[in-house]
């Protein structure tokens, strides 16, 4: 029999080593896939992860496109590393995202034709709040009747899901729209648009405070008294009650901090990129986020390292499936598999493989 | 074996292939679809006229396409970056890429775009239809035939003029065979979602219709329509052959290959000009499926009939007199619609008991 049995010191450069082993038992396996489905395997790997980068003719609008993919991703991801450092398993971020877009946006629309600067703070500041409170409701929940935090974020999701096609098929649906259930579209409303900063970049405001994040995210972890009681929090109950640490308070912070960033991204993603509020506006954002948190280390800096790996392999996918006409599904797969090696080499990293004899496993 | 010999033979040219793959002079074409080409409905139907492309013209073209892009920024990357590898001609084909396809035209006004069903053009955007409410109008009066229950069930994608357009259409030519028929709509505000079309064909089946129709794209009311004794439904977008003779007895089939393939001949040949094309039956844009045994040869013999006199001009699918459904006089005896008004339709006709949701 084999089982599995706890490494009582994981290697720390293994630790650090996983993320880059799973990316490339990923290509490799990733590239049987493809060539199975009869392409070139190395010519798929390189138009995946290289072309997006360096390519003469796309990489130039491409490198920018990786932010703009990526900021939703990590904004999301940084906020739920936080909890779930600490056990605080927030999987609804879908949700305070579509939350963050149709709160924010929806102040939009209400102001519309209003031109003023101070819309678009206005907006962000409600965007965020839609999302914090869309998350304090699992918080709650949990604080005072200890429901799972797990269930409720996640079947808030699909409440959120309803909520928003009930918006946009009534009251936010555009004049306009031609019956479509679809808002009026932001790039219409100067005020309230998230424009690119720079023109052809497709840079906008969102990415700035995403980078922002990042740094105020890793001097809270690291330097700062939050940082410490999250993980302490994670690692052992009680030993946080120990060290003054009020679950509840834990509870509240990292569910309302994942949902406000959640709720931001959702802000800016509607008001730039996505353009408009409409029943295909969520997309999944808030669960990829997950994955990368994962494959980030649960560290800011890995985050935004694992977000733009993830918008590569969505960008470089798309680059695949025109030039070499991979269908679809095998670069989700693809994309999945990064997960499953992820997951897979940190079990090896914290537990090694034993033969045993039942017996002696009793 | 030839898994190893693959990847030794793609080893080989991996390195060197990066630049010869844009060396050659070929015309390249491009296709974004908003769901997979194996829907075997509406997507499918584009991949046949991609393919039809090929086949046309060889080696004078190259057609790459991307399935499941999404009706949101995605679609603008896509194009993008579709305009950037050398594609010069770029197919676009579901209503709401229609403001990501103008900003990327925008930005390149080199590259020729074709967008289907939209109504926003530019100097390097075209935009194309068919008229898919002449075929409704066939279906429309086989299904008031067919009826027993006299309940035909419609499956409504989104609320936009199209599907009003189609809902209407069907329901006169069925209610000019029966009378007592009704029409249940059902919105399922989605193109392509196997789930929620079998769930809104399960729930007009409950309500008691026995004819089935459908605006959205997949064969998933097919599939349920077959578990019941006595439900027949029509092909949309596609055949959807495989469900004959039953539930499947005709169909909508949408033929793109021939515009695809005039319009990039007119690329290869350097007339291309934006245009507004709405082709019908006439055209062969249309396409009425084979009529199955299902169907009593009377009333396959008069659809038929319906459809040449479509096609030959001689019947409009919409001719007076008709009522708008609040009672108001649209058109006099003899009086047929004319295009704009159809193009920009919101309102059901009168005898339809639902309502357009707002």
């Amino acid at each position: 029999m084999l089982r599995l049995e706890a490494r009582p010191e994981p290697s720390r450069a293994m630790v650090l080593l996983t993320p880059i082993i799973a990316v490339v038992a990923t290509m490799i396996a990733g590239g049987i896939l493809f060539a199975i489905l009869g392409n070139n395997p190395f010519t798929a790997i390189r138009i995946i992860f290289w072309d997006p980068l360096f390519n003469d003719m796309v990489a130039s609008y491409t490198r920018p496109q990786l932010l703009v993919k990526a900021t939703p991703l990590i904004l999301m991801a940084i906020g739920l590393s936080f909890g779930f450092r600490a056990n605080v398993w927030n999987i609804g971020a879908e949700g305070q995202f579509i939350m963050g877009a149709v709160v924010g946006g929806g102040t939009a629309l209400a102001l519309y034709p209003l031109e003023s600067a101070l819309v678009f703070p206005l907006i962000i500041i409600m965007g965020g709040l839609g999302g914090f409170l869309w998350a304090m409701i699992p918080a709650i929940l949990k604080i005072r009747f200890n429901a799972n935090e797990i269930l409720v974020s996640l079947m808030l999701v699909y409440v959120a899901a309803q909520f928003l096609a009930a918006m946009v098929t009534g009251p936010m649906k555009s004049p306009v729209g031609m019956g479509f259930p679809v808002s009026r579209n932001f790039n219409e409303y100067q005020s309230a648009f998230n424009a690119e900063l720079l023109s052809n970049t497709g840079l906008h405001f969102g990415v700035l405070v995403m980078m922002g994040v990042v740094i105020v995210g890793y001097i809270f972890l690291t330097r700062h008294i939050f940082g410490f009681q999250i993980r302490v929090s994670g690692q052992s109950a009680r030993a946080s009650k120990f060290a003054g640490v009020n679950p509840h308070t834990t509870v509240a912070l990292c569910l309302g901090i994942s949902g406000a960033l959640a709720g931001l991204a959702g802000l800016f993603e509607v008001t730039g990129p996505a353009g408009k509020l409409s029943t295909n506006f969520p997309l999944g954002y808030g669960f990829t986020a997950i994955i990368v948190a994962f494959l980030g280390r649960l560290h800011p800096v890995g985050i935004l390292l694992a977000g733009l790996l993830m918008a590569l392999t969505y960008i470089g996918g798309e680059l695949a499936q025109f030039q070499m006409s991979i269908p679809a599904a095998a670069i989700q797969v693809f994309q999945g598999m990064l997960l499953f090696f992820l997951l897979g080499v940190d079990i090896l990293v914290n537990f090694r493989l034993r033969w045993a004899s039942t017996k002696e496993a009793r | 074996m030839n898994l190893i010999k693959t990847l030794l033979a793609g080893a080989a040219v991996a390195t060197g292939l990066a630049g010869a793959a844009f060396a050659e002079e070929k015309l390249k074409v491009g296709f974004i679809y908003i769901g997979p080409p194996g829907d075997m409905g509406w997507t499918y139907e584009h991949d046949q006229g991609r393919k039809a492309i090929v086949e046309a013209l060889g080696d004078k073209v190259e057609t790459t396409y991307v399935e499941n892009v999404p009706e949101s920024a995605d679609s603008e990357r896509v194009m993008t970056q579709m305009a950037l590898s050398g594609h010069k001609l770029i197919f676009a084909t579901s209503f709401n890429y229609m403001d990501h396809v103008m900003n990327v035209a925008k930005k390149f006004p080199d590259v020729k775009f074709e967008h289907a069903t939209g109504f926003k053009r530019a100097d390097n955007v075209s935009t194309y239809s068919a008229r898919f409410y002449e075929g409704r109008a066939v279906i429309g009066h086989i299904a008031g035939h067919m009826t027993k229950t006299n309940t035909i069930g419609y499956i409504a994608s989104y609320p936009i003029p199209e599907v009003i357009r189609g809902i209407n259409s069907a329901y006169l030519a069925a209610k000019a065979v029966n009378p007592e028929v009704k029409f249940k709509v059902v919105w399922a505000y989605t193109w392509f979602d196997p789930g929620k079309e079998a769930d809104a064909a399960n729930a007009l089946i409950e309500q008691g219709a026995d004819v089935i129709m459908q605006h959205t794209d997949s064969t998933a009311p097919m599939s349920e329509m077959k578990k019941h004794e006595g439900i027949i439904g029509f092909g949309q977008a596609s055949d959807m052959g495989q469900f004959a003779p039953n539930p499947r007895v005709s169909s909508i089939i949408d033929n793109w290959a021939p515009y695809y393939v005039e319009r990039t001949q007119a690329m290869l040949d350097g007339t291309w000009e934006s245009t507004d094309t709405w082709h019908g039956i006439k055209e062969g844009m249309v396409e009425i499926g084979e009529m199955t045994e299902a169907i009593p040869a009377e009333v396959r013999a008069s659809a038929q009939e319906l459809a040449d006199k479509l096609a030959s001009g001689e019947v409009h699918a919409f001719t007076g007199p008709i009522n708008k459904q609040d009672g108001s006089a649209w058109l006099a005896e003899g009086e047929t619609a004319d295009d704009g008004t159809l193009a920009g339709m919101s309102f059901y006709v009168e005898g339809i008991e639902a309502e357009i949701p707002n």
